[in-house]
Formats: C-alpha cells, structure tokens, sequence
C-alpha cells in the first residue's frame, strides 16, 4: 500500500487529499456539508432571530412573510432561526456518537485482533450478540430502557456503531499480524504496544476510516430519529428531529414548512453519504 | 448439507441466549429500582419487602435471569405495568401487525431493487443507471419518518388518495385483507419499502455489472446461448449475495418500522415500544424488543439455510 507513495516522497493521507479533490460530485458535497456546519456554528451571528422567543400571535405563518423569510413553527419562533440552531444538535448527534465508536472500536478491534487465540473469539463472538440486534430497535432499546435525554440517546448510539467498528479493526488487524514485516519487528524486539503504533494502526486506519464516514448520515438520521420519538433531545431545544416531531400537528395547515426540518436531515444526510462514496473511491488508491 | 444446517442452529443458540441476556439487563440499564415501576414511592417497607418476593428481585442476578429465561421460553413475558395484561399477547397482536408491514415493505424493496439493480447493471453507463444511482443515494439518505410525512402531505393532505393514519377504518387494529385496509398499507408500506430500496439497488447493479466482464459469461455468449439463458446463469450466480442482503435488510425493517409506525399510528410494536418507554413500562419493552430480535434471529438463520441450496458450495465452508 504505501510502495508508491513512498516513490512520489508524499504520504498516503496526502495523496488520498489530492484523489479526492479530482472527485467533483466529493467536493460539492464536502462544500455543501461544511456550510451547513458553518451555518450551525455561527447560528448566534447569523440567525435573524432568537430560537426560543413564542409569539401566540405569530403561529406558522408561511413562508415568506415579513421578518420571517421561512415562516414560523407552531409557538411562533422563526423557522430560520430555529433550523440554523437545530443543525448544532442535529450534526452532534451525527458526528459524537460515530467519533466515540471509531475511538472505541479501533482499540478494541486493534486489542482483539493483536491477541488473538481464545480472547479474540471471546470478544468477537459476544460482540456477534449486538448484531442480532437490528440497529434502531438497539437504540431505542437502550435509549428508551435509560428515559429520554441526548446523553442517554448519545450513549446508545455509540453502542450501536462500537461492534461494528470492532469487526472492521479487528478483521484488518488479524490479517496484517500475520505478515512477514510484523514478525520481524517482534523478533527485533519492539514491544506490542510499538508494533501495534507504527506498524498495525497505519493500516487499520483507512479501512475504519471509510466505514465510520459511512456511518455518520446513519448517526444523523437515527439520533434526529430518537428526538423525533421523544428519546433524545428534549423541548424547547431546536433540533432538527424534534422540531419535525412537534411540527407535525400543522402538516395540514402549512405542510412546507412541517416538512423543512427533515428536508435539512436529508440534504445533509446526502452531503455526508456523497463525501463518504468520494472518500471511499479515493482512498481505494490500488484501482 | 445436514451437518452443515445443524451447524448453523448451533451457532444461533448463543446467539439467542445472548438476546435473551441483553434484553434482561434492560432493566437493570434503568434508572432506579426495577421495584419503582412497579410499586408506588411510597409504598410501606413491608409491601416492597413482599413484592420484592413475589417478583423474585430478593434472588441472585444470575437465579433471576434464568429464572426469567424459564418463564419467557414457556410464553410467559411478565405483565404490562401500563394496562395490566399479559406482555406476551400484548406484543402477539402487535408483532403480527409490524410483521405485515415490514414483509410487505421489504418484498416491494427487495422486487423494486433487483429490478432497478439489474437495469443499471445490465446497461452500465446508461440513463437508467445515472437514476438508479441517484435513487439509491436518495434511499440510503432519506430519514424515512420524514419521507411517511412527505407522503401523507401529498397523498393524503393534497390528492386525498389513500388515509394519512391507522391501519383500518374506524381505527380498527384487527387487520383484514380487504381494500379498506389495504388502502391504509399503502403510504407506510411505501415509506418502509425506501430503505432496502437503496442497498439493494446498489448491490445488484454492482453484482450484475462485474459478473457480465466474467469470462463464463463470456464463454456463454460465445456458445451461442440466448440472452435469456444468460441472463438465467447471472441470476443464479448473484442470488445467493442478493439474498443474504435482502434478509439483513427485511430484518432491519423490523426496527425501522417503529418510526413509520408512529407517523402513520401503525397499530405495531413501534406503537407499543413508545407506550412501554414513555410509561416506563419496562416488561413490555423488555418482551417486545425480545420477540423482535427472535424474529431477526430466525431470518438470518434462514438465510443462512437457504443460501447453500442455491449455491452447494457455501455448505462446504
């Protein structure tokens, strides 16, 4: 893997860069996730409005009415507002849960696989319990077992991606051991911990990588999920999930704008699948 | 061929025992006492003392889990705190609705996807593909409880073609094949169908795409075969791939279905999991989530069994 990025002097990390900006369909998306980002993080600027203010009077007004370019929910507060704030907790329910499992899953999967023998069936095979488990019902199970709340539903989620990251760590890390390279290290008499740093986690790497990217809409989709069944972040907090819950008693008066809250867990739910296809495609760098 | 399905029901059996554990310490995952579902707060020390006996909470955890797992294996699934009434058929009625839903959305799914699959493999580079693509991209994105509002605000709100909510009329939860029910399948078993729609298209346009570069398929063309010939040497050779995604992706429908199932007041157990979670009524999600899992336990093994009678090799493993 790393014979030819040796021979152009750059590392592997920059040359899958240099892949993926050939990618035009990647970068649109990596653009159109990273203003949506920017949007959410600058919302306290940005916003025309305030996230929480009610106004009775004001109740969903359509889109385009005086001071409020997208209308208003069903208490009143502007919708912009409120979608810009919702992407803050929406994309934190996308992004944690799948950064904690890549965390977690590598060093488990690096464990197992480094091990072997009887702990690494050990392991392996009680991970193969969750995969019984069809991914939401796992999440709703603990989520709803431990009551509502974004902790909690945080929680569930990264239990519901850790084997699935282990499975990847630890398939690559199992077939690296073997190699020649690796027993030499050994017989050299560099420690597991140091054999596993410089010669095992570089390989192991990439492959989680592009999974865990792949991960990310399935996070964002399920934790809007849980907040829309009432498990995950609680009102008034703007959250994409929520506000489609709490919207859909007006599906019948302004139907557009109940809709608008998923619409942004869609566009942006396509934005990271489309970067994760770009990021796939240009890390496979053999083809 | 023997060996080999007994091999396969040997494996699920820790497997299931290890469901039957998850779904037990579901319990212990709640906050508090499990007694405090049970028993008011303030509940004389001799009135917990005695419940605690009677619900066997004063034994070991590992006499109570195999206690439980002796009553669960006869049917017994404890009673709902909620209504009072056996778990068991509380979650019967329930499974068997999301069962219908969820068959009936993975069997469009999987049909529409082949379908599409094939289409896009077959004409590579085509239009066709350029859809099939973007369709599956749409799919796997889509947050499906946003797609059952989209159609209820087209199809029920704007058409008036099919009914927004309940799975018969008069919000009747006894299902009947007739028209008046199906009209009421349609939009969430439409919404479900979206989310093997996506993986499956992309699986088998891949399949069908690189199988037709293989040289037998080649050395078949040459022969002179018909393309319908053909066309019956690629089906079998992708089938079994194509079923071993279909199963995982029917049983994923079983969890997905509970957010459909709240946007369109599906009569399932999505239904009953938001019962059981909001009243903390934790046998009742305890049992659900435990027949769920069964039934996704016993599709995988199925599929597991049913792979190798397409392709003998896989027996062979």
């Amino acid at each position: 893997m790393n014979a030819s990025v040796s021979v152009s002097g750059r590392s592997y990390w920059s040359v899958v860069w240099h892949q993926l900006r050939q990618e035009p369909v990647a970068m649109t998306s990596a653009l159109l996730v990273l203003l949506i980002i920017l949007a959410a993080v600058l919302a306290p600027w940005l916003a025309p409005g305030d996230p929480y203010t009610t106004s009775m009077i004001h109740r969903l007004q359509p889109m385009g009415t005086e001071g409020h370019l997208l209308g208003t929910d069903e208490l009143g507060r502007d919708m912009l507002t409120r979608l810009m704030y919702g992407g803050r907790l929406s994309l934190l329910m996308g992004v944690t849960p799948v950064f904690l499992a890549f965390v977690i899953g590598t060093s488990i999967g690096l464990f197992a696989g480094y091990v072997g023998g009887k702990t690494n069936m050990l392991i392996m095979r009680s991970l193969d319990v969750f995969y019984a488990f069809p991914s939401v019902l796992l999440a709703v199970a603990i989520s709803g077992a431990l009551g509502p709340g974004m902790t909690n539903s945080l929680f569930a989620l990264t239990l519901v991606f850790v084997p699935q990251l282990v499975r990847v760590a630890e398939s690559v890390t199992t077939q690296v051991r073997k190699l020649d390279y690796i027993e030499a290290a050994r017989m050299s008499g560099a420690s597991a911990l140091s054999i596993i740093r410089v010669h095992v986690l570089g390989n192991v790497l990439g492959p989680v990588f592009v999974y865990a990217t792949g991960l990310l809409s399935v996070s964002m989709i399920l934790g809007s999920g849980l907040s829309f069944l009432g498990l995950g972040v609680k009102p008034p907090e703007p959250e994409w999930g929520l506000m489609l819950n709490t919207l859909r008693s007006a599906i019948f008066k302004e139907p557009l704008i109940a809709a608008l809250p998923g619409a942004m867990i869609f566009v942006t739910s396509i934005g990271f699948n489309l970067l994760a296809d770009g990021v796939r495609a240009a890390m496979d760098i053999k083809r | 061929m023997f060996a080999y399905i007994l091999r396969r029901l040997i494996y699920a059996i820790p497997i299931a025992l290890g469901v039957t554990l998850v779904s037990f310490l579901l319990v212990y995952l709640a906050p508090g006492d499990p007694l405090n579902a049970i028993a008011p707060s303030d509940a004389p020390a001799e009135v917990i003392t005695a419940l605690k006996v009677a619900y066997g909470l004063d034994k070991p955890l590992p006499v109570q889990y195999g206690l439980w797992l002796l009553r669960a294996v006869q049917g017994d699934l404890g009673v709902s705190i909620a209504s009072g009434r056996p778990v068991a058929s509380e979650v019967l009625s329930a499974v068997s609705n999301t069962l219908i839903l969820a068959g009936i959305a993975g069997t469009l799914g999987v049909v529409m996807g082949c379908l599409l699959g094939a289409l896009a493999g077959y004409w590579h580079g085509s239009v066709i593909d350029r859809i099939a693509t973007i369709l599956s991209v749409v799919g796997v994105s889509v947050p499906h409880y946003w797609l059952g509002m989209v159609l209820t605000i087209i199809f029920s709100t704007w058409l008036a073609w099919f009914p927004a909510m309940g799975a018969g009329p008069g919000g009747s939860a006894e299902w009947v094949w007739d028209y008046a029910h199906i009209r009421h399948l349609v939009l969430p078993a439409l919404t479900l169908s979206v989310i093997p729609l996506g993986i499956i298209t992309r699986t088998v346009r891949a399949l069908i795409a690189d199988m037709l570069d293989q040289e037998f398929v080649i050395a078949l063309r040459a022969r002179g075969l018909s393309n319908i010939t053909i066309f019956k040497h690629v089906a079998m050779n992708t089938a079994p791939t194509v079923l071993a995604v279909s199963g995982l992706q029917i049983g994923y429908l079983m969890g997905g279905s509970i957010l459909v199932e709240t946007v369109f007041a599906w009569p399932g157990t999505g239904f009953l999991l938001n019962t059981a979670i909001f009243q903390r009524d934790i046998p009742l999600l305890q049992g659900t989530i435990l027949v769920l899992c069964m039934f996704f336990v016993a599709l995988n093994l199925l599929v597991d069994i049913i792979q190798p009678l397409i392709d003998p090799r896989m027996a062979r493993g």
